[in-house]
């Protein structure tokens, strides 16, 4: 008989796959399966949600806007863009500890650093350190690629050129006198952007490699001065530089300025009147700009964010909720093929 | 093609005479010195469509005529001419991929085909040139040359045969490349030429190359040194098509008339029309619909963003300032680049690869079905055929089958069961067999006169033998015998030495066109009557007596449907010229003397109630003067080299009158296997089987009965010349009359069912079926007044729809068609199959939607011109029911998920426009809007487009009404696209926004760190890609190792390639944006989370359904459905692979 088949040369092969008889897996979504299903979810998810919820209720979050549009605003002074080297004083108080480590933000909104023109702005060749580039910048940086007299932009295009470039000073007020809380401004950006995406031309001094360029237009100091006092925080590896390269996803967005960890403040800010020395420099009036120090600790979920705890006991609740109509509709109507 | 073209455009100045003359050995003839020889092309076969030259500009030319690829191509365009935010690779990548596999896939076809034309055309070839034996090769051969062809061999172009090796000037010939069939077919060399082939002066005319394999006409022209030129006609016994191999002859010689691409082959060889399958045009919908929804976007967000930029300081902000160019264009040619890039930007809506996957799935799943050895048949050895693969899925949505009755519904196995001479019948029985042979069964009721008399049996006896074109297949041995000596033995064999051997009847073989004949023969042969073949052109029968008695034929007047009978003109030894006729009863009755007709009606009648096929014989004596009257008529007739058939049909009718009938015989044409399972269930799968068939109305309904298509329930509505007879009035008012009493039967008086139980196919109405004969159809057709044939056409349709069968009876050919067309173009335009298995069918094959060759008994044409093939007819149930249903679910699956999948990758890059000033900045890597239909999210649905047994077979085979719930492109339709829409928009804004509003703080690291709007849109597109790919999970009901590999693979391949992509520097790319991008993302605890939570509330709803549906009972389809699949998992057994 085998033989006999074996004969026939065109009898299609008769294997698992071409016959479609492969072994199968046949899951159903029964509610045998589902109402348990939905309830541990449910209740994995009340958990986890309420672990969310309490660690972003744990969270101290201090928010000051200092963009001075109104009159009775500390920086008032200053958001009038004529007026040039502005400093204004920001004073604040802290009723109980704030717990450390304390991270400083500045926050800007209706800033829009995912236009598509300004992100494209930028020549990472020259970020990753290559000379080539420095004299002949890429057409993307236009019309940030060169100055009036021809001379190649470095850093160039947009992002770069418009690089946050006010400085914050916070002291902490004790007996009428200030005293200075040290900030820490390393590890504000991406490890990886810092030690590998971003490099500075291996050059030394490194001042020698921005000859026959200039700086960016808006930039008071040239890239290679942009911290005098930490070489290794200098040119395209500057941590304030790397975290304004990384842009913000949405309009409205807070970047990261300065930890506090240094001391006696590593523990946190202990209660009492603070006050911020701004060096108000970046305007923000002409396209409705808001500009704010945000002052925060952070959990293992980063920083506060209601929403995601909210979101899970929601979901969570909506779990166990259906899981229990389905148990009632189950009692109800004897699921028919499950008897 | 191009090729093909520019020679009918060279040879349009050819074409204008309709024949074309032909010197052969290319001597002009002497008394035609003004003959100047006409160009005609050469030998050589060009089916590859390419050169290596126009290879690449006419392989992109015919890709890029396809819209979808067109479209790609101008986005591609826009992208490199206009500022876009998406480089060009995005689109150009796949664009480049699909255009590229094509190409290679053709060039490698056309490969193949190259060098199947070289070999053809390089093949060697002897040419008698000068009485000289050259070889050459077949493309150099012209027409005109003579030519060699040994045993075996196949004929290099098409020749007019002139000499043949057989003492009989006949040739062996099998067409088994050409139409498939494998019997030997005889052919005749031109009558009276020289033996001599050197001294032939001879002419041909004939006609222009035309692509009918059996139709040729022709005259020969012989000039003789110092006669008048004779005249020969030529036909298609003479010619030898290219393409058929020579048998069971040694040699021949013929003469070239049609070479190369002008061949009757190369004719054929031109494709179908192409038919379209109603998902194609699904797709083809709501690809528009996707467009609007395009455009719309990329309105809207053009609008907004002028609006929007409008208002002060947000156009140009410090730290975005314009380029001199910019500022310098003109505002309405901005806004044009802007719309242009946002549909760049959203233009993966409508993805490329969706055409690639939805032809790939078509191309392999067609697999299935060749594959599935269910299909297999053992007596001629081969499976199902795909000629093509485009209709896959319509083998789910038939909605009326057309089924041909002979050789489809029944075996077309012919086996003699009864005759009847002169009015007595007679029935053969196996258990007497005496030599003698003739048993009468007829009851003891009329033994008294149980006989016809002696002669008029035997005359009988010598009609069915002599009346047919049957050929005795010559047996291995006996034909090595002839090919060695050839001469001896027929020379050496007398009467008395044949007579001594009579061959043992067993080993009798006879291959005819028609198995009737066959039938009638062997018939014949038990009641001691053998037909013993040729000699030449005598017949030798051996009778009862065992006496061989020789008939010399004279004329065949061949078989034709529309005359529905054939004659053969005989010699007998005594001298007398006999004209014997067999064909139908309808055909015969007019033609003889009418007080015969009556004691042989009854029997006729009778029989063909039963369900046997019934034909008549009648004979005639041809005196000396009528017969050289037919004599001059038929030579004259074969002559004409126009309107040949015609006059030939004339002669034919003007000599078969006034015939005397002998008698009849009844055929059995036994159901196919499981004919009536079959049926049961098409109908139970809610299709309507029309039975459309050239047989006589009592026979087909017998069949019917037989087929369960009607039952005995059934009140069968009639429409036949009959009925319209009985009136007594003139047929047009009794037609209206009926017509419109039967639409007041099946189709007012109906009850009116709601759609629902209608479905239900066990309802407890009445039951109708209809029954319409060809002359009656015609009728109702062509009415006499336009008006009314409209009127009538609706009726007819409205009763036939009502009906749960319809028989057409008596049609002919064309009829079938047309009946198809009709149906076609009804209201509700439902898809029609046609099955068939003879060249009758052809037409209706072609018509339909679906047509099904059956690998029969009548040839291969059916099979040739079918869409697909299968040997029998119960193989039709697995093909629609199973197959069919399987393949329209899952393409039609794959096009709801590839709309809606790519709507859900789209959506929330439009939303983020909202969020980045219009910018047209996108929100996803480039990388990722390039790979995401290519690699993330395309092997999963693929792989459940081939796969995907939502319903085992089994189940699916045993439950016909489940093909009901896909009817009318049941998956297709706006409800569940709109499903699948908002199925869509729900998951893109519930990605978008849920990343949204966890991005309130971008802090999302322990360490403080933000993210930045990369990071936004790969946990954007993370979410997407498990999403949709673990809804396709939840939609597989099926998981095969294959599903499972596939699934969590590309899950994988998404998460590798993610850490790949950035974690390295690369070079070639202009900006490193996603640079430890992913790899950073995981590193937060909250990016997890929402990716976690995003995904099971996308799913939540989808498990929902999926609960809910089940308990509610009225969802009679869904109940079953899950019922079934409940049987289906207690029945493991049936998905593991049965062992052999």
């Amino acid at each position: 008989m085998v033989k006999e088949e074996k004969e026939i040369a065109n009898r299609p092969d008769n294997t698992a796959f071409t016959q479609q008889r492969l072994p199968a897996w046949q899951p159903m979504l029964s509610a045998g399966i589902v109402i348990p299903g939905f309830v541990l979810i449910g209740l994995a998810f009340i958990g986890i949600g309420v672990a969310l919820f309490v660690t972003s209720r744990s969270i101290t979050v201090l928010e000051i806007d200092y963009t001075g549009i109104e009159k009775d605003s500390a920086c008032f002074k200053c958001s009038n863009a004529d007026v040039k080297n502005c400093v204004c004083n920001l004073v604040f108080s802290i009723d109980s500890l704030f717990e450390g480590p304390v991270f400083f933000y500045y926050g800007l909104s209706n800033y829009f650093q995912n236009y598509r023109k300004y992100a494209a702005s930028r020549d990472d060749e020259q970020l990753s350190g290559d000379l080539d580039a420095f004299t002949a910048p890429s057409d993307s940086c236009s019309p940030y690629d060169y100055n009036s007299n021809d001379k190649p932009i470095v850093p160039c295009g947009a992002i770069a050129n418009s690089m946050f470039n006010d400085t914050f000073v916070l002291y902490r007020v004790v007996n009428g006198a200030n005293k200075l809380v040290p900030l820490d401004g390393k590890g504000i950006a991406w490890w990886t952007d810092y030690n590998v995406k971003f490099r500075n031309p291996s050059v030394t001094p490194l001042k020698n490699a921005f000859n026959n360029t200039v700086k960016p237009i808006f930039w008071p100091k040239p890239a290679y001065q942009l911290d005098a006092s930490d070489p290794a925080n200098n040119g395209f590896i500057n941590q304030d530089f790397l975290v304004w390269m990384r842009r913000a996803a949405l309009p409205d967005f807070r970047k990261l300025y300065r930890r506090i960890t240094d001391g006696e403040y590593a523990k946190g800010l202990p209660a009492g009147n603070y006050s911020l020395t701004i060096a108000y420099n970046y305007p923000v009036e002409s396209f409705d700009g808001r500009k704010k120090v945000v002052f925060s600790n952070v959990s293992w979920m980063g920083g506060k964010n209601e929403f995601l705890g909210i979101a899970y006991l929601v979901v969570g609740s909506l779990c166990v909720l259906m899981s229990i109509v389905m148990l009632i509709v189950y009692a109800k109507f004897k699921f028919p093929e499950e008897d | 093609m191009l090729r093909r073209t520019l020679n009918r455009w060279l040879g349009r100045d050819e074409r204008r005479v309709d024949s074309r003359n032909i010197c052969v050995g290319h001597r002009s003839s002497s008394n035609n010195e003004a003959f100047i020889p006409p160009k005609f092309c050469d030998n050589r076969i060009v089916s590859s469509k390419y050169t290596v030259w126009n290879f690449l500009p006419k392989n992109l030319f015919e890709q890029f005529r396809r819209i979808a690829n067109f479209y790609f191509l101008i986005i591609f365009l826009v992208q490199v001419i206009v500022d876009t935010p998406t480089s060009p690779v995005t689109s150009g990548l796949p664009l480049f991929f699909v255009i590229t596999v094509t190409a290679i896939k053709q060039g490698y076809e056309d490969w193949l085909r190259h060098k199947a034309d070289n070999e053809v055309n390089k093949y060697p070839v002897t040419v008698l040139e000068q009485g000289r034996r050259v070889r050459k090769e077949s493309e150099k051969i012209k027409v005109g040359d003579v030519l060699e062809v040994d045993e075996d061999e196949t004929f290099p172009c098409d020749l007019i045969l002139l000499q043949s090796s057989r003492e009989d000037d006949t040739c062996f010939v099998t067409t088994a490349s050409l139409d498939g069939e494998s019997n030997h077919k005889t052919h005749y060399t031109v009558p009276d030429t020289e033996k001599d082939l050197e001294s032939l002066n001879a002419t041909i005319e004939c006609e222009q190359p035309q692509p009918d394999l059996y139709k040729f006409v022709g005259r020969m022209h012989i000039y003789k040194a110092d006669q008048e030129p004779a005249v020969r006609s030529l036909g298609p016994e003479n010619l030898l098509l290219k393409g058929s191999t020579l048998k069971n002859t040694q040699t021949i010689c013929g003469v070239a008339i049609y070479t190369g691409m002008e061949t009757k082959m190369a004719l054929n060889y031109q494709g179908k029309s192409q038919k379209r399958s109603a998902v194609e045009k699904s797709i083809n919908a709501f690809l528009l619909v996707y467009l609007c929804i395009l455009v719309s976007k990329a309105l809207v967000c053009t609008t907004l963003k002028y609006v929007w930029q409008n208002k002060p300081g947000q156009d140009e902000p410090w730290y975005n300032e314009k380029t001199q160019r910019e500022k310098d264009t003109n505002l309405y040619l901005k806004m044009f680049t802007d719309f242009l890039s946002f549909m760049v930007l959203f233009n993966f809506i409508i993805p490329v690869s969706m055409y690639v996957t939805v032809e790939m799935q078509k191309f392999l799943g067609s697999f299935f079905i060749t594959w599935d050895k269910d299909f297999f048949d053992p007596e001629i050895k081969e499976g199902a055929l795909v000629n093509t693969s485009d209709l896959n899925e319509e083998l789910g949505q038939v909605e009326y089958v057309f089924t041909d009755k002979t050789g489809t519904l029944t075996q077309n196995n012919m086996e003699f069961i009864e005759c009847c001479i002169d009015g007595f019948q007679y029935k053969y029985q196996d258990a007497g067999t005496d030599l003698d042979g003739f048993c009468v069964t007829d009851g003891p009721a009329n033994k008294v006169q149980h006989k016809a008399g002696r002669e008029k049996e035997e005359l009988f006896l010598r009609a069915l033998c002599l009346c047919h074109t049957v050929q005795v297949k010559e047996s291995p041995e006996q034909g090595q015998g002839q090919r060695d000596g050839l001469m001896d033995h027929v020379d050496g064999l007398g009467v008395d030495g044949e007579g001594l051997h009579p061959p043992p009847q067993e080993q009798r073989g006879f291959i005819a066109s028609s198995p009737d004949e066959v039938a009638l023969v062997k018939g014949a042969m038990r009641y001691g009557f053998t037909f013993l073949g040729f000699e030449s052109k005598t017949m030798k029968i051996l009778t009862r007596d065992n006496d061989v008695e020789r008939y010399e034929l004279l004329h065949v007047l061949n078989f034709d449907p529309v005359r529905r009978r054939m004659s053969v003109i005989v010699r007998s030894k005594s001298g007398d010229t006999l004209l014997f006729c067999k064909g139908a009863d309808s055909s015969i009755f007019p033609r003889v003397r009418q007080e015969e007709v009556e004691r042989i009606r009854m029997n006729v009648e009778r029989n063909a109630t039963e369900g046997y096929r019934t034909l008549c014989v009648a004979y005639k004596y041809l005196n000396a003067e009528e017969y050289a009257q037919a004599d001059a008529g038929l030579r004259e007739a074969r002559l004409a080299l126009q309107d040949r058939e015609e006059k030939l049909m004339a002669v034919y009718n003007q000599v078969e009158t006034g015939m005397s009938l002998i008698g009849a015989t009844a055929v059995e044409d036994r159901l196919q296997e499981e004919a009536a399972e079959t049926m049961e269930a098409l109908q139970g799968a809610g299709m309507k089987v029309w039975v459309l068939t050239g047989d006589k109305m009592e026979t087909a309904k017998s069949t019917c009965y037989a087929c369960r298509l009607f039952q005995r329930n059934t009140e069968l509505l009639e429409l036949t010349v009959r009925t319209l007879e009985d009136g007594g009035r003139r047929r047009e008012e009794r037609l209206h009359e009926l017509l419109v009493e039967y639409h007041k039967k099946a189709v007012q008086d109906a009850p009116p069912v709601k759609a629902g139980v209608t479905r239900a196919w066990s309802s407890a109405n009445h039951d109708y079926g209809f029954i319409i004969d060809g002359a009656t159809l015609s009728m109702v057709l062509n009415s006499s007044s336009e008006s009314n044939s409209s009127r009538y056409k609706n009726l007819f349709l409205q009763i036939c729809q009502n009906c749960t069968s319809v028989l057409c009876c008596r049609m002919a050919p064309l009829q079938k068609a047309q009946i198809v067309k009709m149906v076609k173009n009804s209201k509700g335009s439902p898809i029609t199959l046609s099955i068939g298995d003879g060249a009758n069918d052809v037409s209706m094959i072609l018509e339909a939607h679906v047509g099904i060759g059956i690998k029969g008994k009548e040839g291969r044409q059916a099979v040739r011109n079918s869409d697909y093939a299968i040997p029998k007819l119960k193989h039709l149930k697995k093909l629609l029911l199973a197959h069919g249903h399987l393949y329209y679910v899952r393409i039609a699956h794959l096009v709801q998920y590839f709309f809606y999948k790519n709507l859900c990758f789209i959506l929330p890059q439009f939303l983020y426009q909202f969020f980045c000033g219009y910018s047209q900045q996108p929100l996803y890597d480039a990388a990722y809007l390039t790979m995401y239909n290519i690699c993330f999210t395309s092997m999963p649905i693929l792989a459940y487009s081939l796969l995907e047994q939502h319903i085992c077979m089994e189940v699916l085979l045993d439950n016909a009404t489940l093909y009901r719930g896909i009817a009318k492109n049941g998956m297709l339709r706006w409800g569940p696209f709109f499903y699948w829409t908002l199925l869509g928009v729900f998951h893109g804004l519930l990605f978008f926004f849920g990343v949204r509003y966890l991005f309130g703080n971008p802090a999302l690291q322990d360490n403080g760190q933000v993210f930045g709007n990369w990071s936004y849109g790969t946990i954007v597109f993370t979410v997407l890609v498990f999403t949709v790919t673990l809804k396709l999970a939840l939609d597989t009901r099926h998981w095969t190792w294959i599903n499972h590999f596939v699934i969590w693979g590309s899950l994988a391949f998404y998460v590798f390639f993610s850490f790949f992509w950035g974690g390295i520097i690369w070079p070639f790319l202009k900006q490193q944006r996603l640079y430890f991008v992913f790899a950073n993302m995981l590193s937060s605890v909250s990016a997890w989370l929402v990716i976690i939570l995003l995904i099971l509330l996308s799913l939540l709803p989808e498990i929902l359904l999926v609960v809910f549906r089940k308990p509610r009972g009225p969802h009679a389809g869904q109940l079953s459905q899950e019922g079934l699949l409940q049987t289906a998992r207690l029945h493991p057994s049936h998905h593991l692979p049965i062992s052999t």
